[in-house]
């Protein structure tokens, strides 16, 4: 196409946008929102499945020791795990280390854990338990709880399952609120672009009976359903980029004790893969939206 | 350059518009096609440009067989040959000028020959001093010369007009027999559906009469035949 050509198209789609003012900003509104939701879906997807594979390769025990036992009774509590039969290895890690590996989990945001080095440190010391097999793992953490001077065991199975749960009603529940919303936006673009077909119906048909290809009469429209795609796809993206910082931040401030598996996407990672996949989405709902409505006008 | 062969056509409502034509129009030939109304004669025309596709039959447009054409080639097709109707068809935003250059700009001819081309239709149709007025500020016969300086500044070989006088009075209507009769003397040829029976008499070109979607009459140089 030549460049001249181009220059007309952009020129004519960007004039019908304008001049369809209320309408341009409803299907762009339409889009943000259905945007809107199924971003934050993807956002909290995207993390449950990681979580979730995180915890299922961890067939790890980890029991947490009392802060008020001695090292006698650290002692005594290792051989008394030992000689639960299903145990293979059993190591030890101190609170130090325990916040040195959470420091390595939290990669260059490290920085927020530093002032929690020394005195100041709120990690119990621990014992990491590998079972023979990884099935066992719910078995002996059962067992080892029931011990003296343990205070707490975490161990990935339950919560995998639990969260499994989540991530599959979420998943259901958000497919089908999804599509409809995304059919209702279609909609609103089909609409939207409709009008400006209509209103210039003397103006196609004039085009025709000269002969303008199809492809000529339709760029402008597919365009203008590419803009308000677009346009609709941008503002989710930013929104909900300004809200997952916001949580990264958070979580890396305050839940830096927990367990290393809840870890968040990192926010560079996140920022790609909700713009990539919002901006394809809001271009693929407008230009679907606009070559519906231009289809019917141009029967020769 | 037009050929119909055992052309038939009916809408989908079953309404028989055009029942077994055939017939044959030369390169430079002037015709006029004349019949009451509901006759066919629209149809027929609209045939021509491929606004309406036959249930059977051929037809033949400078040796192309437009019924088995595809789609995507119908707008080569429509750039030559130009169409002329009733209600002029022109966009009332744009100036006399821009709606001619208008018919050029969609098909991608250069800025360059569009000024060139568009000089010269105006030029043919005696406007070239209102270029920059708009269809509201002209006569019907003003309107009605501008929508055929556009129907030919793409150089067609054929126009086909659907009683293009049918809204002007008879001063105006015979300006724009004036304009199609300079076309034809260019070598374009030129086809018109017509109720206007004191045009068809005077100018004794041929004429094709359609009764009941079929040929009734076709005469070298004949006569509007009937009380229209
Ligand atoms: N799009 C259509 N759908 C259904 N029937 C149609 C259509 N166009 C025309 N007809 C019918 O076909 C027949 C021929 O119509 P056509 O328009 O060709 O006549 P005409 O000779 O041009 O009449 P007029 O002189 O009034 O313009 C008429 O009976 C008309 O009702
Ligand atoms: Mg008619």
């Amino acid at each position: 196409m030549k460049a001249r050509t181009i220059g007309r198209h952009l020129k004519e789609s960007i004039k019908n946008l304008g001049r369809n003012g209320w309408m341009t900003v409803a299907s762009i509104s339409a889009v943000a929102v259905a945007l809107m939701i199924v971003g934050l879906f993807l956002m909290v997807m995207l993390n449950l499945n990681k979580m979730a594979g995180q915890i299922e390769n961890d067939v790890e025990v980890r029991a947490y020791i009392d802060l008020t036992a001695t090292p006698q009774q650290q002692d005594e509590l290792k051989e008394q795990i030992k000689q639960i039969s299903e145990v293979h290895s059993i190591k030890y890690i101190s609170r130090e280390e325990g916040l040195k590996e959470l420091m390595k989990d939290f990669g260059k945001d490290a920085d927020v854990i530093k002032p929690y080095q020394g005195d100041d440190n709120p990690l119990n010391d621990a014992f990491e338990i590998k079972t023979q097999k990884p099935k066992q793992t719910e078995a002996v953490a059962k067992k080892i709880e029931k011990l003296k001077y343990v205070s707490d065991v975490s161990y990935g199975k339950g919560y995998v399952k639990k969260l499994f749960n989540v991530v599959d009603v979420a998943r259901n529940v958000g497919i089908i609120l999804i599509l409809g919303l995304l059919f209702t936006s279609i909609f609103l673009i089909a609409n939207t672009i409709k009008l400006t077909i209509v209103a210039r119906s003397t103006e196609i048909e004039i085009m025709k009976l000269v002969g303008a290809t199809n492809a000529f009469v339709r760029w402008p429209y597919f365009l203008e359903g590419l803009f308000l795609g677009v346009i609709g796809a941008c503002i989710p993206v930013a929104l909900l980029l300004i809200i997952y910082r916001q949580l990264y931040t958070y979580f890396i401030q305050n839940n830096f004790q927990s367990y290393a598996f809840i870890k968040l996407i990192p926010f560079d990672t996140m920022a790609l893969y909700l713009a990539g996949l919002l901006i394809i989405i809001g271009a693929v709902i407008g230009v679907w939206g606009s070559l519906t409505s231009v289809r019917r006008f141009l029967k020769v | 350059m037009i050929e119909m062969q055992d052309v038939w056509k009916s809408y989908a409502n079953g309404v028989m518009a055009v029942n077994g034509i055939t017939v044959k129009i030369e390169k430079g030939e002037f015709v006029y096609v004349v019949g009451q109304s509901g006759s066919g004669k629209s149809t027929f025309i609209k045939l021509m440009y491929r606004e309406e596709v036959p249930n059977r039959g051929k037809i033949i447009i400078d040796g192309t067989d437009i019924t088995t054409m595809k789609n995507k080639d119908v707008p080569f097709l429509r750039r030559k040959l130009g169409v002329v109707f009733q209600d002029f068809k022109l966009l009332p935003k744009l100036t006399v000028y821009e709606n001619i250059a208008f018919a050029l700009e969609v098909i991608e001819e250069t800025p360059r020959q569009i000024r060139k081309k568009v000089m010269e239709v105006l030029d043919l149709v005696k406007l070239k001093h209102k270029a920059r007025f708009l269809p509201s500020e002209l006569s019907g016969g003003e309107q009605q010369r501008v929508s055929i300086a556009r129907s030919i500044v793409n150089n067609p070989s054929v126009v086909v007009a659907d009683e293009p006088t049918g809204n002007l009075d008879p001063e105006n209507a015979w300006g724009i027999m004036e304009v199609f009769e300079r076309i034809n003397d260019n070598g374009t040829t030129v086809v018109m559906a017509t109720h206007n029976k004191d045009i068809v008499d005077r100018m004794k070109k041929r004429v094709i009469a359609i009764e009941s979607g079929m040929i009734a009459r076709d005469d070298k140089r004949g006569d509007f035949g009937y009380e229209g």
